[in-house]
Parts: structure tokens; sequence; C-alpha cells
């Protein structure tokens, strides 16, 4: 099987460990994963703060470099949700019939971290050690969009060691958005502000997700907040040992 | 008589209310610094929500409604000129008068001079969206009418001079001892004043308000409601309430005027049994509303004498020419998406400066007075989703903001944006180049290099470091390091 890693632009630029780690655990679990290096990002960005046409090179350039792979795993459930929902629209809305064919056939075949090991890979027991007390954020495209359910929970669940605590409004946006972020920057960090109220009042000493976007904005809010909870990635957990 | 084939117009300027004086960040601030505010809208819409989950829950088929109610919806817009032309055969031949009204300024047009006609000076009204859209109460006003909103929470609204902040908890932003306030200042000035030693128990507030308002009942002569629902096979009129005053105002007085969106139509009297299960388990979190209320034009002997439905489009055939954007119309004011949207959770409804806030608002306002007149609201969202999730019609509002906030940005200069997000995409199609700048990232690192995070970044990535800290680039970008040690580049 051909394992592609879709890095997403956040996670190349910001967070290295995560993309690390995702190699990591893909390549423990027997992939032989590669990294396309024409990749660069899905264009979320774009579409979503009123940039279609500046998003359509980066939805042809996605489909291109993914094109030869039975799986693309990323380790991102908006970068994914963007992928399987909005690159189809892209390529209609620019009349493109031949892409909008590619993008569906990439779509069909890209899966977030958690749909990759629970449905291809097909277990929830990755052989991870974590002894630690974590709590989850589900991030709202990887519930809404991907409907990816409980799969996390599942995986954090097997991991040795791991103590799993619900969130209290695990469902509720942290409130990053995207450019919403700096568009409605206070709606933003009052929605904020109540996610890190849920995470500290768990008692956990890390908070989780399956999204780098997302953490980097409640890491932002628990350290300006100088509060003790570190803000660790679904994978870099799975890949521990 | 001509024909116009031109692009349908929006809802005009200046009258009625689908646009704000702010644009939505600025009046979202000046909202989240009102405690008092943001903590009766917690409570308030986490009750709904609670409930509205339960009672959906319960509904084996909720996703075929759901798919049925959408399905009717796009039925009925397909077909929207001859299905309200069949509305209009069967209101007339049952006794009714029909009007049409191009926009606000025409109904209004139309409803003032039918109330002058009866030659009163009062009227009672049912709770009503579209009459609050168009500024009804204003143009009755200057035409020396007075118009007395029934619905406990209108009624809260207009004794404050305040306006509505929730499709269907217009004063959601109020707790009750405001409202014991408002009752004993303004009611006297109104009419039948509120009792002396007045408490803010509910029970105490809403027979303060039985009592005023069962006067003007009384003596009422015209009516004048909006519609939940129109049945273009029948000629039938519905609107669903809880409070009974809307019973009231539609059978009591001679005259009754109905003022309804030309989206309110359904093709036939089976497509009530979709949305009377639909409407009130999504609104107010029952399995069924109290009162619903259905007329068919007159009746001798029986309820009003004289009924006249004034159809209004102010901006709904404008909306309705957008492929991408005409799904709005299938809503049917539940107000769902509200009362589970974080954002307006927070802000509350006027920062949206439409009768229609919330995530429906940001995308139906925009469209009814075209997007260059509301160029923020499509911005109100972080692209959640719950909204979309609740929707009894399955509108997809995340996707549909999207695709307006291409129009607003069409529609407004945005240089600096454009080019910055014009340079970004030009970068991330060369790989080379897009590698060669994640790698400047670590520059950095130098703004952090104190503490270990970023405390303060320039503009417009200081709207970030506001309420949070950036942690630091790191030392290797991903691709640098799976270069250097999975082969080369």
């Amino acid at each position: 099987m051909r394992v592609a890693l879709f890095i997403t632009c956040l996670v190349d630029a910001m967070f290295p460990q995560v993309g690390k780690a995702t190699v990591g655990l893909l390549e423990r679990l027997g992939y032989d994963v590669d990294v396309p290096l024409q990749q660069t990002c899905c264009g979320q960005m774009h579409t979503n703060t009123g940039y279609p046409d500046q998003a359509l090179p980066l939805v042809r350039q996605f489909a291109d470099v993914f094109a030869g792979y039975d799986a693309v795993v990323a380790p991102s459930g908006s970068c994914v949700g963007s992928v399987r929902h909005q690159h189809a629209g892209l390529a209609s809305r620019a009349g493109d019939a031949g892409l909008r064919r590619q993008v569906d056939a990439v779509a069909a075949r890209t899966y977030e971290l958690s749909e990759f090991l629970i449905d291809v890979h097909g277990t929830a027991d990755v052989g991870a050690y974590y002894p630690h007390r974590v709590t989850y954020h589900p991030t709202c495209h990887s519930l809404r969009l991907l409907q990816v359910g409980d799969r996390p929970h599942r995986l954090l669940r097997a991991v040795r060691g791991l103590e799993l605590v619900d969130l209290p409004g695990a469902e509720t946006c942290c409130g990053f958005g995207g450019t919403f972020a700096l568009k409605n920057a206070d709606v933003s960090a009052a929605m904020l502000a109540d996610k890190v109220e849920a995470v500290i009042s768990t008692g956990a000493g890390v908070c989780s997700a399956g999204d780098s976007s997302c953490l980097m904005h409640i890491g932002g809010g628990l350290s300006r907040g100088d509060l003790p909870v570190r803000t660790v990635h679904l994978a870099e957990i799975l890949a521990s040992t | 008589m001509t024909t116009d084939l031109g692009m349908p117009a929006f809802a005009p300027r200046g009258v009625g209310h689908l646009r704000g004086d702010q644009s939505f960040p600025e009046a979202a601030r000046e909202a989240l610094g009102n405690k008092q505010l943001r903590s009766n809208l917690g409570r308030a819409t986490a009750t709904i929500r609670t409930k509205r989950a339960a009672v959906v829950a319960e509904v084996p088929d909720w996703a075929d409604l759901r798919t049925a109610g959408a399905a009717i919806k796009d039925a009925v817009l397909a077909d929207l000129g001859a299905q309200l032309l069949r509305l209009e055969k069967q209101v007339t031949a049952h006794g009714g008068h029909v009007h049409w009204a191009r926009d606000a300024n025409e109904a209004n047009r139309i409803v003032t001079d039918l109330v002058r006609a009866t030659g009163q000076t009062d009227v009672v009204k049912v709770k009503s969206m579209a009459t609050q859209e168009i500024g009804l109460n204003e143009a009755l006003a200057e035409a020396g009418i007075a118009a007395w909103e029934t619905d406990l929470a209108e009624l809260i609204v207009q004794l404050a001079d305040d306006r509505p902040s929730h499709i269907l908890v217009p004063a959601i932003h109020r707790n009750r001892t405001e409202i014991r306030d408002i009752f004993l200042r303004e009611m006297g000035r109104a009419g039948v004043p509120a009792p002396a030693g007045l408490t803010d128990e509910p029970r105490e507030l809403a027979e303060a308000a039985r009592l005023h308002l069962r006067a003007k009942f009384l003596s009422a002569q015209v009516a004048i409601s909006g519609a939940n629902f129109a049945v273009a096979e029948t000629g039938t009129l519905a609107v669903v309430e809880s409070e009974g005053n809307g019973r009231m105002c539609l059978t009591l007085p001679k005259t009754l005027i109905t003022v309804m969106g030309i989206e309110k139509l359904l093709p036939t009297w089976r497509d009530l049994e979709v949305f009377l299960q639909l409407l009130p388990r999504s609104s107010t979190g029952e399995r069924m509303n109290p009162y619903t209320s259905m007329w068919t034009g007159v009746t001798p002997g029986d309820g009003p004498q004289e009924f006249h439905l004034v159809l209004l489009d102010n901006g709904r055939t404008a909306t309705l020419a957008d492929p991408d954007g005409r799904a709005a119309l299938r809503c049917i004011r539940c107000s769902a998406c509200l009362n589970v949207c974080p954002v307006y959770e927070r802000t509350g409804g006027h920062a949206y400066g439409s009768v229609y806030p919330g995530p429906i608002g940001a995308v139906l306002s925009p469209q009814l007075t075209g997007v260059k007149d509301n160029p923020s609201l499509p911005f109100a969202s972080s692209l959640c989703g719950a909204c979309y999730d609740v929707c009894p019609v399955a509108i997809d509002i995340p996707t549909m903001l999207v695709h307006l906030r291409a129009e607003a940005v069409a529609s407004k200069g945005m240089k600096a944006e454009r080019a910055a997000m014009g340079g970004v995409s030009s970068l991330m199609r060369h790989p080379r180049l897009y590698g060669a700048a994640l790698r400047m990232g670590r520059l950095g690192r130098i703004l952090g290099r104190r503490r270990g995070v970023i405390r303060r970044l320039p503009w417009p990535m200081s709207a970030w470091t506001r309420a949070r800290d950036l942690p630091l680039p790191p030392t290797e970008t991903f691709r640098d390091w799976w270069v250097r040690t999975h082969g080369s580049p």
C-alpha cells in the first residue's frame, strides 16, 4: 500500500513534531510512508476567507501531487475536511470537469489520521504508552464535516497508562475558525476563554485534539493564562511508546 | 403591462431592519462587554438547546423528516411563481384579498392604506418576523396608527423601545428583573398599567401582561399577523404559537391583515404534516406547540370578516436567483441555529444589525439586502457547523457562508488582503520557494526569545496576540527534517 503523508502547511511550518510523530507511528505500524515534497496547502484559508480563485491552483496542485497513492493521511480533520468537502465545489465552480473527477478520486482516498487507523488499518490499539491524564477536544471539522465520531476516543482508550477524562462542552467550537480568529478576534477570544475554562475544570495535564490549528488556539489561551496544561496532538500521543 | 427581465431587486435601503449601523465585529465587541447580556443569553440558549436535543432524539425518523422538509421547500421554490398564483386564486375564491408587495415600502404602504380604510387608529399584532423586517410599526406610527405587539416577548421589547434579539424569543437578552422594571415603568403609558408591587415571579409577570393585553384584544378592530405557512392548494394560512395571543388577534377583530414572505408557501395541505413536526421541536423544544391557528379566506359569521394577504418579496426573488444561496429560503424561522451557535450565544442578536440574527441571519440578511450592504455578516462565524446539524430543513449554512464571503470580497476592494492572499497562493504553487518561506519562519523566534513564547505581534496578527500567545516557530521545518532524514529533495 502506497501511503502519502499530507503534512499540512501549519504542521510543516509550526509543529514539525506532529509530522514526525505521524511518520513514526505509521512506520511502526508497517507502512512505507512517502512525503511528496511538491505538496503545500489544501487552500482552505483562501476558500474560507472568500478567495476561491486563489484556492483553485492549490486544489489542482493537491490533486496532482497525491494522484498516485493508495491512501493520503493527514494529521488534521480540518484540512481533510477541506479536501473532501470543498475541493469538488471549487473544481465545479471553475467549470473544470476533468479536475472535478480528479479531486473526487483523490478525496475518496484522503483520510484524517484517526479514520485511517480505525477504518483502513483496522485497529484501535496502536501499541502506544502515555502515562498522563488527558482530555480530548473533538475539533469541529473532524466532528461535523468528517463525522469521525468516537474514533479518536477509541484510540486513546487503548493507549496504556493514559487516563482519558471527559471535556465539558466538548463539542463547542474553541473559537479558532481560521481567519475568524483575526477578523472577529473578540468573539473568538470569548469562545476561547470558555474552552480554556472547560479544559482546566477537567484537571487534565494534557489537552489533545486531532488538529494543530485548534490546539495552537487553545494552547495560546492556556499559555497566556500561565495555566499548567500542555496541548499535545493525537498523533504525538499515539506515537509515544 | 411591461415585463421586467432585469435582476430582481434587493430589499431597499432606508426602510426596515435588515442592516446595522456598525460592522459585526464592532457591534460584537460592545455586546461582549455586557456581562448581564452574556449571562442571560448563556442560560437561555443552554435551556432551549437541551430541550430541543431531547425532543428531536425521540423521533425515530427525524433524518427523513428533515430530508422531506428540505425537498418540499425546494420543490415549491423551483415553482414559486405558479404556486403563488395558485395561492392567490384560492384565497380570493374564499373571500380574501391578495396584495403583491415588491418591497418593504410597497408592503408598508399597502398595509397603511388598508388600516386607514377601516378608520381605526389602533391595531393589534401577532408576532411576525416579516413585519419587523419591513419596519411596519414605524410606518404605521408615521401615519398616526398605533400598532400594539401582543406576543409577550415582543411586548417587552416594544415597551422598552428596544429591538428583538432572537427570532423566537425576541427578549432573550432580558432577564426577569429587567422585565419587571420595564413593566412597572412603561405599561401605564401604553394602556393598563402593571399592578403596584409587581415582583419578578414569572407567574406575576405573565398575569400583568395578560391584564394589559386583554384590554387591547377586546377593543381591537384590526389585527396584523405574519404567517408560518400558507398552503397553495387550499389557500390556508397558518400561525403556530405558544401563548394564545395570536389566536385572540386572529379571531376577535373584524379585519385581519397578514404580511407573509413569498417563501412561506407549501404546495399541499399534506405537507403541513412534515412541518408541524419539524417546527415546534426545533424552535421551542416542544413536541407540539400549544396553539395552531389556520384560516382560509373568510368564514361568514366566524372570525374576521375582512381578510387581506400581503405577499412580500423584499429581496427574496434576488435570493432565489442565486443557486448557491437560495436554500436560505427554506428557512422556517425556528431559530435552532441561533441556540446552538457559539458566536450568537456570546454576542446576542443585536450585533447582527438585522432582525434575522445568528447563523441564518448571517446568510439571509446579506442576500436580501445584497452582500454589499452587509459585508461583515458572512464572516460572523467560525464555520463550526453546529447550525447545519440542527437545521430542520438542512440548510448548509457553513458552505453558504463561504460562498457569500467570496461575494463580499468581490464587492469590496480589500486591496491589501487580496494582495496577501494572492501572494501566499502563488508562493504555495512553488514548492521550493514555499519551503524557503517556511524556513524563514525561524526568524520569528527572535520575537519570543525571552519568554519562550510570542506575546506580541504586529498588525494584523496583533489581533491574535491580544488574547493568545503563539508558540515559537521551530528551528527546523518538517520538510527540512524529512529531507535530512529520509532522502534528497
